[in-house]
């Protein structure tokens, strides 16, 4: 038996989908709405999963105050009520599709994890729902533990 | 091939260790060690995996699903107080954690077939709060 615990946070923000490498038209036709230039923005969800062992005397994988306060300083703060474009420095030369925003996230709670949260707990997911009808999500692999390597063993599901 | 089966119970319950101080629950369980309890709208969705069967073209009457749902669980926990009248909460903490586990426990005992078997149990303690407990490794 496995056992993950996932846990939901909000933020709005603002972002345009453009990327420097293409032509105006080809931007357009890449991107669509989503290449209006002055963006456009969305009620981001995020969810983030941790596995773990259930500790046997406080029936928990982890503390909840922990987590929350991992992502409220390390992502909250980052995007909410931001223009991803212009106010969060990962998106300078990154394109904010959701796929982008869930990998920076993804990195942003593996790097700081082991600072806030105490016990055996591991991040294993990132989902981060741009609409109703779009999610994005990320599986972290146990053997990714180091950031440098992750990029090969993560799968992005669209 | 996976089928989901959705049910909803209110509960009561309170998560704190008699052995540790108001400080140490307050600082673990937040105010969830408040020492009257509080409840929650819980939704459990069980999922069972299986092969549907050629004749009738079922992993299993979702029928059955539902009743032993409502006889496990349901009938069991909904508008109780689970440290108080639900076992193993008495001795065990009522996280959503354990609870989760402990419908896996009573589901996975009453879905024996193995051409139907459960697969994931997900508990909702709140909308923004959900345990998964699923077969060793899947779905990663």
């Amino acid at each position: 038996m496995t056992t993950r615990v996932t846990r939901l946070y909000r933020f709005s923000a603002s972002h345009r989908l453009h990327s420097a490498r293409f032509s105006e038209d080809e931007n357009t036709r890449l991107y669509g709405k989503c290449n209006n230039p002055f963006g456009h923005g969305h009620n981001y969800v995020l969810e983030v999963t941790a596995e773990g062992p259930v500790d046997r005397g406080t029936g928990l994988i982890l503390r909840l105050a922990e987590l929350d306060r991992l992502v409220r300083d390390r992502v909250l703060n980052l995007f909410e009520d931001r223009n991803i474009n212009l106010d969060v420095p990962q998106f300078r030369d990154l394109v904010p599709t959701t796929e982008n925003i869930a990998k920076v996230i993804s990195d942003l709670l593996r790097e700081y994890w082991e600072s806030y949260v105490s016990g055996a707990s591991r991040l294993v997911r990132v989902h981060v729902q741009e609409t109703d009808r779009n999610g994005f999500e990320i599986w972290v692999r146990s053997e990714a533990a180091k950031i440098d390597t992750q990029s090969e063993r993560e799968k992005v599901v669209v | 091939m996976f089928i989901t089966r959705k049910a909803e119970f209110s509960a009561s319950h309170v998560c704190r260790l008699p052995s540790w101080g108001e400080d140490e629950n307050r600082r673990v369980f937040g105010t969830g060690s408040n020492p009257n309890g509080h409840g929650h709208n819980y939704v459990v969705e069980v999922t069972v995996e299986g092969s549907p069967d050629p004749l009738t073209g079922m992993i299993m009457d979702l029928k059955d699903l539902k009743q032993i749902l409502e006889e496990e669980i349901v009938e069991p926990m909904d508008h109780r107080f689970l440290n108080h009248e639900v076992k193993p909460f008495d001795r065990v903490i009522p996280t959503a954690e354990n609870v989760a586990a402990e419908i896996w426990r009573r589901m996975d005992q009453r879905l024996r077939n193995p051409s139907a078997r459960l697969f994931r149990v997900r508990l909702f303690e709140t909308p923004d709060l959900y345990v998964d407990v699923v077969r060793d490794g899947a779905g990663s």
